[in-house]
């Protein structure tokens, strides 16, 4: 049958994948750079990085909208090469849903299953499993000019789920929702790919979205991979400035590698850090906001590292009360639980940063 | 402290606003009037007048006789040869223009706005010149024949049959098919087609179940804009057909100005104007159901 792989192999695997875009005037844009990776059966996997770094594009070749200027992909170890996207064993949930707006909700649902040449008795089957599933079953005669995005949203995922491709991909699917139903969403298509059991491939540019959902994320910046890993380890152990940046908010320490397990701080400092940067390289200590601690002057725990700072700002943002606190060559942002109030700082405080020294990390400066 | 605003100050602004509007509109409003409605009013009139013995129209003894001429096999004749021909035309325009649109909506912007103004420039000159041309490109000793007489195939004169006609009629009107096809073939987002080629879907398919239903829109409006000035048309088939080929255009000239009979010609321009009128707001409703 069209668009089955009976191949081994891990559920889509990029080797040396290149995509150039040439434009009017000869010059090209190396959209994505030499991109190896490897997707397993049944994972939640996560494209993550700004716009224009060359996840959708490389979303897109993997769906075969895009054809690859140089590499291999491979799904469940067969070779798409120049595979046109209806002879591929993938389905899309495009951005912008790309529901067809002449047809019902039902016939949206059911247009794969027809191209497919299913049986029509077994294709209302089929429908009307994929409408239950996303709990649309009231509306399958709809057309999709009468939903809302979020009921869009779903009808999109019902339309690519129905066929029950071997990796489904998706393209920011809640990036036109608003924040409450975003996260509503999250957590659906989370606990949908778990009962399907699907490959999901997932390309989105929110890094919250991208933690709460994936099991592995693939940081992407300027068409490289950047990192890949579980995000946590992504949270927690960032190899590059960018990566750190990127995920969540963070402080920079500029320093320099002193020996295998050795950094100096720019103030003459020394850390015991392991790190695999070579010594000498100017590289950055990351130390995420919540892992700091604030403490007035002179009460300082021992066996930690820690900073001689004043309190610049204190605001209360619900949840935490953060500090900015400026160490006489920089500026480090300190965030608090903020129930103790009594131990709340004021402005102009003479304080110690301090910080354990598992919780920072060295990355190098790119 | 008091209002700002009495009660029904609002509808007082809202009227005023609505005047201006009124205003802005009125000379165009009155040059409709005066150079449309109120000469269709006396073809009407005159569709239901009394001729004369001298050929003269006299506005009195209202009825329904030239209707009722309308009957006669010569009408009918005409008719059938005016429908044939502008549906021909129309069909003929729309599988040539449907390829051209879709290739000039898809490429880039450049090229494309290239297009668009080389399918316009023969607006540019006259269309009677242009007519004229055509003369002289089917006749006995035109470029036409001289091909055909190389090839062995005898001298061929093309003007003057009703392939002429519907030669010179798909040449003037075939830009009105390309253009509203052009905007309506533009206008699809791309990303429709993606998504069927995506769920299995191949090219032709994603054309047949997304494209050409999404730009259906076009095909209506620029089959009607062909169709009507064709069912009609006068001046192409007057100087490319040489008018033996009767059809209603020059059928209601004749009447007019040869038989000089006033009421038959208006009642054959009215009940082709209504017949238009129906046949377009059928068409639009056929389309209107699936969008």
């Amino acid at each position: 049958m069209n668009g089955t792989t009976n191949g081994q192999g891990p559920a889509v695997e990029l080797a040396r994948v290149v995509k150039r875009f040439g434009d009017r005037s000869g010059t090209e844009v190396t959209a994505v750079d030499h991109i190896d990776l490897t997707i397993t059966d049944g994972e939640f996997f996560s494209l993550l990085g700004p716009s224009g770094c060359g996840k959708t594009t490389t979303l897109r070749m993997v769906a075969g909208l895009e054809l690859p200027t140089a590499g291999s992909i491979r799904i469940h170890g067969e070779e798409m090469g120049l595979r046109p996207p209806n002879k591929r064993p993938v389905n899309t949930v495009f951005q912008s849903y790309a529901l067809f707006p002449h047809m019902t909700v039902a016939a949206n649902v059911g247009f794969g299953l027809e191209m497919r040449k299913v049986p029509a008795s077994e294709r209302k089957d089929l429908i009307d499993w994929a409408i239950d599933l996303v709990e649309m079953g009231s509306m399958a005669h709809r057309k999709p000019t009468q939903l809302s995005g979020g009921q869009q949203q779903r009808v999109a995922l019902a339309r690519a789920l129905v066929n029950r491709p071997e990796v489904l991909l998706l393209d920011e699917p809640l990036g036109a929702l608003d924040l409450k139903l975003r996260q509503q969403m999250q957590i659906e298509l989370k606990n949908l790919q778990r009962e399907v059991g699907i490959t999901f491939v997932y390309v989105t540019h929110d890094q919250e979205e991208a933690v709460t959902m994936s099991d592995r994320i693939a940081v992407m910046h300027e068409g490289r991979l950047l990192q890949v890993d579980t995000p946590e380890n992504i949270y927690e152990h960032p190899t590059t400035r960018f990566v750190a940046d990127f995920i969540g908010r963070t402080n920079f320490l500029a320093a320099t590698v002193a020996g295998a397990d050795e950094v100096v701080l720019a103030n003459g400092d020394r850390l015991r850090l392991a790190s695999d940067r070579p010594t000498g390289e100017a590289v950055a200590v990351t130390v995420r906001p919540e892992r700091l601690t604030v403490h007035q002057r002179g009460q300082t725990p021992e066996g930690l590292h820690h900073l001689d700072g004043t309190v610049d700002s204190v605001v209360y943002v619900g949840n935490a009360i953060a500090y900015m606190v400026s160490i006489d060559w920089m500026r480090l942002e300190v965030r608090c639980p903020a129930t103790l109030v009594g131990d709340r700082m004021a402005v102009g405080d003479a304080v110690t940063v301090s910080f354990e020294p598992e919780h920072a990390t060295v990355v190098s400066e790119q | 402290m008091t209002d700002l605003l009495t009660p029904g100050l609002e509808h007082q602004a809202e009227r005023a606003h609505a005047r201006r509007g009124f205003l802005l509109g009125l000379p165009a409003m009155a040059y409709l009037l005066v150079f449309f409605v109120i000469p269709l009013g006396i073809v009407v009139a005159y569709s239901f007048a009394t001729r004369t013995r001298s050929g003269r129209t006299e506005l009195t003894g209202w009825n329904l006789d030239s209707y009722q001429r309308l009957g006669e096999e010569i009408v009918r004749t005409v008719a059938w040869r005016s429908l044939w021909v502008a549906l021909l035309t129309t069909v003929i325009c729309l599988i040539l223009a449907y390829p051209l649109a879709y290739f000039i909506s898809t490429r880039g912007p450049v090229v494309r706005n290239l297009l668009l103004v080389g399918v316009m420039i023969p607006f540019w000159s006259n269309f009677l010149i242009r007519t004229y041309a055509w003369r002289v490109i089917l006749d006995s000793d035109g470029v036409v024949s001289q091909a055909s007489m190389a090839l062995g195939f005898g001298e061929t004169r093309v003007l003057f049959t009703n392939t002429a006609i519907i030669l010179g009629l798909v040449y003037g009107y075939l830009p009105f098919m390309v253009l509203p096809l052009y905007a309506a073939i533009e206008r699809i987002d791309w990303s429709f087609v993606e998504g069927a080629r995506d769920l299995y879907a191949s090219g032709w398919s994603a054309f047949r179940r997304v494209v050409w239903p999404l730009a259906k829109p076009g095909v209506i409006a620029g089959s009607i804009l062909v169709f009507v000035p064709s069912f009609g048309a006068y001046v192409t088939p007057a100087i490319l057909g040489g008018n033996k080929q009767g059809l209603l255009g020059s059928y209601i000239v004749l009447q007019f100005l040869s038989a000089r009979n006033g009421p038959v010609g208006s009642a054959l321009s009215v009940v082709v104007l209504g017949v238009m009128l129906v046949g377009t707001l059928v068409y639009f409703r056929s389309g209107g159901r699936n969008l």
